[in-house]
């Protein structure tokens, strides 16, 4: 500690040098912050997707619809405790911007199937007995304002009621929060039964089953044998762990995690060279000092440390006022006004920042600080 | 280090060779030099005879090419690295010819630097260092920067950074070589009254005959080797 003060000292001798530096690398760190929590919202639900639950979808795409009968059936395979369908209603809420997922479902087994999903016990008996009831998550409710009692018109795109009329009219009943950080809370649910009965056409169908087993060890087993079952039927079906269904709809986006990464690492690859120049400088500049420091008595290692404490203190004061900044930014809301389902950097990223922090020290700072390390007392003087 | 009287520094036989590149410069051989505890010896001798290096080799800040340099009854130049840079900081002062402080520290903090590879407290070493700066007559001075001093008030903080740790010996190379006459004269006199009060031994290389008087003897060194006499 006692040592601070000389390294902070010799930071402070090239003030717009420190400064550019330490701009540029809390730059890099408010960026990989934010970003991380981009990359979390499409990644999103797939660090609290159940083990146990299992994501049923029609062989050939998500867009094809499966039977309702088939409900049933995967409940009688060994193996399979219970399984909801949901369906993709696609509906514009006042303008298309304002976009949030809209399903239609069974109440009852889906909030069993869900437990993430918290609503208040006279809100589930109110859902359960209004057939035009429906529920919001929280973001989604307090993006647009809704309450409890509000009447929420929805266009539909796809599922258009009998007779042609496009306007769903929907009773919000609850607005549901989630147990977790990562519980996606922008869903609007309603119920299957009304919408089976009202809309046009396709009768019977749904969009895909959440299925939970018995024993999450067994889930590789389970979906074969779900597979198996529907397999030679018109509608065949490709059974997968929820957590690999997330993944697959969050990479048909792209793979932001990739393109992330990409950017990620340019810009840390940029600020390496800077920081790293920043410290050959900061050495070259004083081979006579730290020669003075070696002959008054501090070893090469010493000499090498007090090298390598200026690196990390630049790195470390730079990475965590980035982080900070991200993490302000963040808690400010999310780009796109509210669409994105969770919005937050996950505690892995400030892990990994710090992990960073400490690669950005020891990289920039390494070769400068062996340098400092090797240097002879007497020919250092002599320059 | 043992106080008192007999030799502090016995230096036997002596080489010391530098390679640059393929080529084999010879700067001390066979030199013998026995400094008693307590002396104040100047050293001089033309440029580039070897002063500096000689200094090096008593301060442990360089290791002879042969020979041994015994300091205190240590063998300095079987120690290791590590050692021997303990070593430096627990018995020897070094004064340069530019005082070599560091400018982004005020003179106070300089004097400190090398209490820091001490135990000592944050409050200790201030007052040491204070004690320090006073002796040199320096105490109005404590949180000025370098850059705000002149030669002279520089040296005395080189000066008191040399003595804050309490060595036996100073090793001071051409302290007075950067200052005008009565600057000089003033540190000539700082350097004389703690041999004479405080005991330190001194080791000074000078290129000033005036500056050489106020020692209680003077070496000359020449062609690798030291001699009472300047012999042309
Ligand atoms: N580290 C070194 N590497 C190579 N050569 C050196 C080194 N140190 C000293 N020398 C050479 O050794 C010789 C003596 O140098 P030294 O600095 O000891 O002389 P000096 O008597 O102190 O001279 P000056 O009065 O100019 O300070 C010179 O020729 C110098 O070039
Ligand atoms: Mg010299």
């Amino acid at each position: 500690m006692k040592y601070l003060y000389l390294v902070w000292s010799n930071l402070k001798r090239a003030k717009m040098r420190t400064s550019l530096t330490l701009l540029s690398i809390i730059v890099a760190f408010m960026l990989f912050g934010y970003l991380g929590a981009i990359k979390q919202a499409f990644n999103q639900g797939i660090d609290v997707a159940g083990l146990d639950r299992l994501i049923v979808r029609h062989k050939v795409s998500l867009i094809q619809l499966l039977p309702a009968s088939y409900e049933s059936q995967m409940e009688q395979i060994e193996g399979v405790d219970d399984a909801v369908h949901q369906t993709w209603f696609g509906g514009v809420y006042q303008k298309p911007s304002n976009f949030f997922a809209q399903l239609p479902v069974e109440p009852e087994e889906y909030l069993e199937m869900f437990p993430e999903l918290l609503l208040t016990d006279e809100e589930k008996e109110a859902w359960f007995n209004t057939r035009t009831g429906a529920i919001a998550g929280r973001k989604t409710a307090d993006r647009f304002g809704w309450k409890v009692g509000d009447r929420i018109p929805i266009n539909a795109t796809i599922w258009p009621r009998k007779g042609g009329e496009r306007t769903w009219e929907f009773d919000l009943v609850g607005i549901y929060d989630g147990a977790e950080k990562g519980t996606d809370t922008t869903q609007f649910l309603f119920r299957f039964d009304y919408f089976d009965e009202a809309r046009q056409n396709g009768q019977g169908l749904v969009g895909w089953y959440t299925v939970r087993i018995k024993d999450p060890e067994r889930a590789a087993e389970v979906a074969a044998a779900i597979d198996s079952r529907f397999a030679n039927s018109s509608s065949e079906t490709k059974a997968e762990p929820e957590g690999a269904f997330l993944q697959g709809f969050a990479n048909q986006v792209g793979d932001i995690g990739f393109i992330m990464m990409s950017i990620i690492a340019a810009v840390f690859f940029t600020i390496l060279l800077v920081a790293g120049n920043t410290m050959a400088y900061a050495v070259r500049e004083r081979t006579n000092e730290l020669a003075v420091l070696k002959a008054i008595g501090f070893t090469d290692r010493g000499v090498m440390g007090l090298v390598l404490g200026e690196s990390l203190v630049l790195a470390g004061l730079g990475g965590a006022v980035g982080l900070l900044l991200a993490w302000l930014l963040v808690s400010l809301g999310d780009p796109s006004n509210g669409s994105l389902p969770v919005f937050y950097i996950p505690a892995r990223d400030f892990i990994i920042g710090t992990v960073l922090i400490a690669a950005v020290a020891l990289v920039a700072g390494i070769l400068p600080a062996m340098q400092a390390q090797r240097l002879r007392i007497a020919d250092a003087l002599r320059r | 280090m043992t106080q008192g009287s007999g030799d502090l520094v016995q230096i036997k036989n002596v080489d010391k060779v530098f390679k640059r590149g393929s080529e084999e410069i010879h700067v001390l051989g066979g030199l013998d030099l026995t400094i008693p505890d307590g002396e104040f010896l100047a050293l001089m001798g033309p440029s580039g005879s070897g002063k500096s290096t000689l200094l090096n080799l008593i301060g442990g800040l360089d290791r002879p090419s042969q020979g041994s340099v015994e300091v205190g009854g240590e063998n300095i130049d079987q120690l290791s690295d590590r050692r021997l840079a303990a070593w430096r900081a627990r018995h020897v002062g070094l004064v340069f010819q530019f005082y070599n402080l560091m400018p982004v520290l005020t003179a106070q903090k300089n004097v400190e630097l090398p209490l820091l590879l001490t135990h000592l407290s944050r409050a200790e070493r201030k007052k040491r260092a204070a004690i320090a700066l006073d002796i040199v007559g320096l105490s109005h001075r404590n949180h000025h920067f370098p850059r705000t001093l002149s030669g002279g008030e520089q040296q005395r903080v080189g000066i008191a950074r040399a003595i804050v740790t309490d060595p036996t010996l100073l090793l001071c190379d051409e302290p007075t070589g950067d200052l005008d006459r009565k600057s000089g004269d003033e540190i000539l006199d700082l350097l004389q009254a703690l041999n004479r009060e405080q005991g330190k031994t001194i080791v000074m290389v000078t290129h000033d005959i005036h500056a050489a008087a106020r020692a209680s003897r003077t070496l000359y060194l020449n062609k690798g080797r030291l001699s009472t006499e300047l012999e042309e």
